[in-house]
């Protein structure tokens, strides 16, 4: 390997890159409106769940079980009605989430010390919001009705009685559950794969089509040395798009920042030229850029989205779906950055992510090398 | 003319479906959107990894163990013996919670005061960890309830005995909630994701292979040489247009095919209203599409400016983050976004199988996108070619 040879070759890439305007500053503008955008649209929150009451039953006792849905923070009521049929055609119209039906005969049972049943229509259809809807129904209705419960008793016995667990749930690293504080870190990991595999992807495919490759891979260049000299050129693009996501995620998102910098940047390193070596692999397979951009979009931008644990958890899908997931450097880059950010945690626990992301770069340039020497012979 | 436009057509497909990649290219990404989306794509939590801290070790600590146990959504993965241990469990990603019962938990109970449980969530996962509480909580409170019930009931008993006048009745109301879930009643996320990868397909194919077949006669300098043929715009743009049409209806046609003999998705509504539907949205994005061609002059530029419009379009549509959270003034931005109007028509027809009456607002909308956009860009287009 010549480091004379690279260094010329990384020399005519920046100037390339210069060259072009148009696409380095939607490399570099790019992942800032991605960012801001997603981070501040993105979540998951599900609060200010949109409910409509038909309350049959018209007595003080009904006012007071819907005013504990007024009172929540989780519940907006959009308002009453006085049939069933228009709480089902509001929900058909996507205009609620939620309709809460007190019977007739609510109050005369409660007063009487019957049990008393009312009821939810859920619209299921995003069944992520209708779950913790339906575990915020629950709990308010079971917290109102062991109140009423022990009224009641306590009425008959003239003392107040106990309730006995005391159940506290703390949680960690995220104590008031902003999905943007899980969003966000790894939505820096995503913004990277795509601007990084698809920037690699399309220019190197675009060489490919003009012969230029070609025409280098005939000079004394030796693959590896063209690999990393390509990677190089893209690599200045790619840390100044780290930096400038990392920033917006502290100072613009509030993101928590706990661990170590310096451990940030060597592990965006590592994953930014396991992601450009990717790009240049894709680019020796693809050879026009319709196929490149295909090849980019359904190996980057998607598994990076879906199957790295960025959004959706990799517990709850099927185990060869798992399996795949390993091969997928996002999802080390994404454990990485949520550990470095909200868990503060260092080497010592994300060791082996690290090396599993050093492995799958190394791999990843072997291949395109060999790809490259593939065409050359 | 039509003959003209037919040739033009032709020769698209050719080029189109000559090589075996660009074949793929075309065909292979819908159907792998389809099993990514309708494997993968999950935000049911059903496996939950926990760490179990037993600081009691009385039979009540163990019948609370066998509550979580007789959970299928729980897997107790570790048993901590000290803070430390735990913090090490969440800190790895090895557990998803830990639960810790106190010390005197076992006698606390007994004696009817409040006995101390704690529950330590990696909330780094909002959602899962929102869930988990959620879930946790229903637990413990189906655990306490029969206790809770006996120990309010002794306690009166004893009232009573103290001779306690009108303590007798037992009585006291209990409030049940009857849930009716509509449209996706085993509340999976498939049913709800997979109709919306329809959306994404078809707007990707389209509008990537319009605004592709343009550029490339431009960069090859294929263009001037179309000039000078007695084809007209028109003509041009409708041969562009209607392969990109064609073959994003064909994709279609397999996600459908695949979402219901596959994923056994409920399909409620018209197939025909689908249809016209997907129609009226394929205006729109042949549009979106030969606008892109309009404003770039290379095939890169070409993918990089349809990625950017294709990326937030996509994520701003209600797909996987719904709407309702985003904040208000992102919420009347998605109005301007065609494809949530389609995702709302998609969804609807599929799980609710609602018909024109209601999704007519949806339709007229996505029609006056269609109309605009198109003619818009067709103008631009002829603009260009002069």
């Amino acid at each position: 390997m010549s480091f004379q040879r690279v260094a010329a070759i990384f020399r005519k890439e920046l100037r390339h890159i210069a060259r072009d305007p148009r696409s380095l500053g939607l490399a570099l503008v790019q992942p800032l409106v991605m960012l801001l955008l997603f981070g501040s649209a993105l979540s998951l929150d599900v609060d200010r769940i949109s409910t409509m009451v038909y309350d049959a039953d018209q007595t003080s006792a009904s006012r007071e079980l819907i005013r504990q849905f007024q009172g929540s923070r989780y519940f907006e009521i959009e308002g009453f009605v006085g049939n069933t049929k228009a709480l089902e055609r509001a929900i058909d119209q996507n205009k609620i989430l939620v309709g809460l039906v007190v019977p007739r005969d609510y109050a005369k049972r409660v007063a009487a010390g019957q049990n008393a049943n009312f009821q939810i229509l859920l619209d299921g259809s995003d069944s992520n919001t209708a779950s913790i809807a339906m575990s915020y129904v629950n709990s308010l209705v079971q917290g109102f009705g062991n109140h009423l419960r022990a009224d009641a008793l306590s009425r008959h016995a003239g003392r107040t009685l106990p309730l006995p667990i005391d159940f506290q749930v703390r949680i960690w690293y995220n104590s008031s559950l902003e999905s943007k504080n899980f969003v966000v870190p790894g939505l820096v990991a995503v913004i990277l794969v795509v601007i990084a595999g698809m920037l690699a992807s399309l220019t190197v495919a675009r060489e490919w089509e003009m012969g230029t490759m070609e025409q280098l891979l005939s000079t004394p260049v030796r693959p590896a040395e063209l690999v990393l000299a390509k990677m190089l050129g893209f690599f200045a693009v790619g840390v100044v798009d780290t930096a400038i996501a990392v920033l917006v995620g502290i100072f613009v998102f509030d993101v928590p920042f706990r661990g170590s910098l310096v451990l940030l940047a060597v592990t965006s390193c590592l994953f930014l030229c396991g992601v450009f070596f990717w790009g240049i692999l894709i680019s020796a397979l693809a050879k026009t850029q319709l196929v490149a951009y295909q090849m980019g979009v359904a190996t980057t931008f998607l598994p990076s989205f879906l199957l790295s644990g960025f959004i959706y958890s990799l517990d709850s899908m099927p185990t060869v779906v798992q399996g795949i997931s390993h091969f997928i450097p996002a999802r080390y880059f994404v454990t990485i950055l949520r550990g470095i950010f909200l868990k503060g945690v260092g080497v010592e626990v994300l060791w082996g992510n690290i090396a599993l992301l050093t492995a799958f770069m190394i791999g990843v340039f072997l291949l395109a090398t060999w790809r490259l020497s593939q065409k050359l012979a | 003319m039509w003959e003209r436009i037919a040739q033009i057509v032709r020769k698209e497909f050719v080029q189109l479906l000559r090589d075996r990649r660009r074949r793929l290219a075309v065909f292979v990404p819908p159907v792998l959107q389809l099993f990514v989306f309708g494997y993968a794509v999950n935000l049911d939590v059903d496996n939950i990894r926990m760490g179990w801290m037993d600081e009691d070790h009385t039979p009540a600590s163990r019948s609370l163990l066998a509550g979580f146990e007789g959970s299928p959504r729980y897997h107790i993965v570790a048993l901590p013996k000290s803070d430390q241990e735990a913090q090490g469990l969440l800190d790895r990603g090895d557990t998803h919670a830990v639960l810790r019962v106190l010390p005197g938990f076992g006698e606390a109970l007994e004696r009817g005061r409040p006995a101390g449980v704690q529950m330590l969530v990696d909330g780094s996962n909002s959602n899962t960890a929102s869930l988990i509480s959620g879930y946790s909580q229903q637990i413990v409170a189906a655990f306490a309830t029969p206790i809770v019930r006996k120990q309010q009931g002794n306690l009166l008993l004893t009232i009573a005995a103290s001779g306690n006048p009108g303590t007798t009745s037992m009585k006291a109301p209990r409030l049940n909630v009857e849930t009716r879930v509509w449209f996706n009643a085993d509340m999976l996320s498939r049913n709800y994701f997979v109709p919306g990868v329809i959306v994404n397909i078809i707007m990707l194919i389209t509008v990537m292979l319009t605004a592709m077949a343009v550029v490339r006669e431009r960069e090859l300098g294929t263009m001037e040489q179309l000039m000078v043929t007695p084809i007209r715009p028109v003509e041009f743009i409708l041969g562009k247009t209607l392969p990109a049409a064609f073959i994003g209806l064909v994709d279609m046609g397999l996600v459908v095919a695949g979402a219901l003999l596959v994923f056994k998705i409920p399909f409620r509504g018209s197939i025909f209203l689908l249809l016209s539907c997907v129609i009226l949205f394929l205006f729109t994005t042949l549009g979106a599409g030969l606008l892109m061609s309009t404003i770039s002059n290379t095939q890169q530029q070409a993918m990089m400016t349809s990625f950017m419009f294709a990326t937030p379009a996509f994520m701003l549509s209600g797909f996987a983050f719904p709407i309702r959270n985003m904040p208000v003034a992102v919420q009347y931005f998605t109005y301007l976004n065609p494809l949530r109007y389609f995702m709302e028509i998609v969804r609807g027809i599929f799980l609710k199988g609602t018909g024109v009456d209601v999704l007519w607002h949806q339709m007229l909308a996505m029609l006056i996108f269609g109309v605009c956009m198109l003619t818009f860009s067709a103008l631009r287009f002829r603009k260009r070619l002069d």
